[in-house]
């Protein structure tokens, strides 16, 4: 009787803890991965870069759209592109897939929305349908992975 | 120190083991509770925390929330509107999308209508021109609906609602009869839907009007999208030329594209050093930032692919002058609004290529 109380608890225990994961829970059925933070922008770029950062990937660079919109004329609200990528992975996929160069590095746009900022990419789970070489699906899976934890880490 | 543990007797044990299986067991696992970090998790990123609109259109009106029945949110949140923005979201189970309706309820706190799923007789020709004299300024002559997203960027957040697309699959799969015919009675306060009653039609005129919506279920699906399908997800041209000639041709290209330069890298500065870099792998980024406002005007996500970039790679002996295809990547918006944009942008990337590889 007390293993079979115990086998309940933990199931329930095991139920809490998947309830608190699901808290960062980012739904990967879609080919747009979104969230949305309750920060504020400059709080947002730097978690965003520091989830990048802490999941293995080198920040390459930032480009700001806002300040080309703003200084060619055009309002519009905080807006920028990160782009980030592995060295290795970078050189190796591009030489043996140049291909794929249109759709390197990674990236995830970041903009704000009044007092939140909204962080999204494109699926990498999505360039599987592009790029039929079986080779390159478990990369694409793990960018995913990687996709879904950083955004996870950021809404946390 | 001596401490007692007193087990409990196997009744109470079997008891407190009765209530977890069932509890356990129970398909309301999901509780309002839920709901509420449900609607976190799937909706409120486009809509807002508290439902208030963003990418998405606002949901937390009292004259929307309090007048749609639970199975037009339902069949919405299952079939969501193809070709504007709300995905399907197919993936979630009928115990999770009601926690989120429960939430969303809580808004207001009001009980929601119940509607008939009975099919309302109706003569589709006579609600035809009652339609395109009353409906067709907001929702289209064809029902195709009102312009934009959201309320982000697109939209002044006073406006309080998009008018439906009537003619889209996912509204016509989702909405009764009876619901139209109500909203179409009463109208929507706040906002520019009148009471047709007010307007001083019949309920015979109403009933024709809700025939004749019911009608554009005749019509094709997002048949933007099923193109997009049809495309390859990236343009790439040869070059006959030289990768340093080529290099030129596509910034002399960009140019008389009437686009700014805005940044010529290679692909893996800022990963190594300088001198390291592949300066086989060239990135050439440009802008045309009319363009860029009206796109983002448009749908605020479309930044994944904007500004525009044109990639220029050597390999094996051949350049190749690469961009994505704007009309393939379309469809992960889901938004037949960028269709127009985004045929610009590929005749655009093709324009380059065809200029810089001749």
């Amino acid at each position: 009787m007390k293993s079979l109380v115990t086998i309940v608890i933990a199931f329930w225990l095991s139920l809490f803890h998947s309830a608190a994961i699901a808290d960062n829970h980012v739904d990967p059925a879609h080919e747009l991965l979104m969230v949305r933070i309750s920060n504020t922008f400059p709080e947002a770029m730097n978690a965003v870069q520091q989830a990048v950062v802490n999941n293995g990937y080198k920040l390459m660079r930032v480009q700001r759209v806002d300040v080309g919109l703003t200084k060619s004329g055009y309002q519009t609200a905080e807006y920028r592109i990160v782009f980030f990528g592995k060295k290795k992975e970078i050189q190796s996929l591009s030489k043996k897939h140049p291909t794929l160069v249109p759709f390197l590095p990674l990236k995830l746009v970041v903009f704000a929305e009044g007092d939140e900022t909204i962080v999204l990419g494109t699926n990498p789970a999505k360039l599987i349908s592009f790029y039929p070489e079986k080779d390159l699906e478990p990369t694409f899976r793990r960018w995913e992975k990687d996709f879904l934890k950083i955004l996870a880490d950021v809404r946390s | 120190m001596h401490i007692e543990i007193n087990m409990p007797n196997n009744r109470s044990v079997a008891g407190l083991l009765f209530i977890l299986i069932i509890l356990t067991l129970s398909p309301g696992i999901y509780a309002d509770g839920d709901g509420g970090r449900l609607f976190l998790e799937n909706c409120a990123v486009c809509h807002g925390n508290s439902g208030k609109g963003g990418v998405g259109v606002p949901l937390a009106l009292p004259e929307f929330i309090d007048n749609v029945d639970d199975a037009y949110l339902r069949k919405t949140i299952h079939h969501g509107r193809p070709g504007r923005i709300m995905p399907s979201f197919d993936n979630l189970s009928d115990s999770q999308v009601s926690a989120i309706i429960a939430h969303m309820r809580s808004w207001t706190g009001n009980k929601p209508p119940a509607y008939s799923s009975k099919q309302i007789a109706g003569d589709a020709t006579k609600g035809e021109s009652i339609y395109q004299q009353r409906c067709a300024a907001c929702h289209g002559a064809n029902g195709e609906g009102g312009k934009g997203t959201g309320v982000t960027f697109s939209r002044p957040r006073d406006l309080p609602v998009l008018a439906p697309a009537l003619n889209n699959p996912g509204f016509l799969a989702s909405a009764s009869d009876s619901m139209i015919r109500e909203t179409l009675i009463k109208g929507r306060k706040g906002t520019p839907m009148a009471s047709f009653i007010k307007q001083g039609l019949s309920k015979k005129d109403i009933d024709n009007v809700v025939a004749y919506v019911r009608s554009f279920e005749q019509l094709a699906g997002s048949a933007a999208l099923k193109k997009a399908a049809a495309e390859t997800p990236y343009l790439v041209a040869e070059s006959p030329n030289s990768l340093e000639k080529t290099i030129q041709s596509v910034k002399d290209a960009v140019l008389n594209a009437n686009m700014r330069l805005i940044r010529v890298q290679n692909l893996d500065q800022g990963l190594v050093d300088a001198d390291q870099e592949n300066k086989k792998q060239v990135i050439i980024y440009s802008c045309g930032f009319n363009f860029l406002n009206e796109a983002l005007k448009v749908d605020p996500r479309v930044g994944l692919f904007l500004p525009c970039r044109v990639s220029i790679v050597e390999h094996k002996g051949k350049v190749l002058v690469m961009t994505v295809n704007p009309k393939r990547l379309s469809a992960v918006f889901n938004n037949n609004e960028l269709e127009r944009l985004c045929d610009q942008m590929h005749q655009t990337y093709v324009d380059i290529l065809e200029e810089a590889t001749l």
